[in-house]
């Protein structure tokens, strides 16, 4: 076992990740975001920094049991905003049976009904706070 | 470049990778970078009922800048190797 400087090891290259267009099956892949947003695309590039180009990239937004896919086009991503890269298999099932696709209105709706469900616990939650709870 | 040098010993163990948004990973350690970037083989997520998306991921990328955690096999580490390494590398030579 050696401490030394580099030697030889598989590189944490993303080069494995890059689709060549002439395949019939195009490789998608799901990024996903700091923000906690999920992305799907086929990666066309990539650098040092994990700046990333996807093609016919959609945003998946995922709402309880809903989901929905935005279709959203090339995209650059810059590198510090990205958490992981996951080869999505096209053997597996993308996400449990159990969850229903829906249209774009509905999982808008249905975003903004959560949006306003956590806003509403946290104001109720500052107003209590000189309860002291815990 | 120490830590590099030391997950490089670790390719091929199962590792689990907690990331700062607290999503937790366990996969096979397939490669890792300068920057502590890593490549997880036959991933699983620990809590997969909160993160639905993931389901169909079994290779992954994850960004180092992003990793909170990564927990190792309890074999893991050899303390001699790793105490010499650690006085060499304060030593800076």
């Amino acid at each position: 076992m050696s401490w030394a400087g580099p030697d030889n090891f598989p590189s944490t290259s993303l080069a494995d990740n890059l689709d060549s267009s002439c395949l019939a099956t195009t490789e998608k892949l799901l990024v996903v975001l700091r923000d906690g947003r999920k992305l799907i695309g086929v990666l066309r590039s990539f650098d040092q920094f994990a700046n990333l180009v996807l093609q016919n990239a959609s945003e998946r937004i995922i709402v309880g049991d809903l989901f929905c896919d935005l279709p959203l086009g090339l995209y650059i991503i810059r590198g510090e905003n990205v958490v992981l890269l996951g080869e999505l298999d096209p053997l597996k099932e993308e996400l449990p049976l159990s969850m229903v696709r829906v249209k774009a209105a509905e999982i808008k709706q249905a975003q903004k009904a959560e949006q306003d469900a956590t806003e509403l616990k946290g104001t109720m939650r500052k107003r209590m706070e000189f309860l002291d709870l815990d | 470049m120490l830590f590099f040098s030391y997950f490089k010993e670790l390719v091929g163990k199962e590792v689990t990778v907690e990331l700062k948004n607290d999503l937790a990973i366990t996969g096979i350690l397939h490669s890792v970078d300068q920057y502590l970037n890593i490549k997880l083989e036959n991933t699983r997520v620990v809590d997969e009922t909160k993160y639905p998306h993931m389901l169909s991921v079994k290779n992954c990328f994850i960004r180092g800048s992003v990793v909170r955690y990564v927990q190792l096999p309890p074999d893991g580490v050899d303390v001699e190797i790793l105490h010499d390494a650690t006085r060499r590398e304060a030593r800076g030579s």
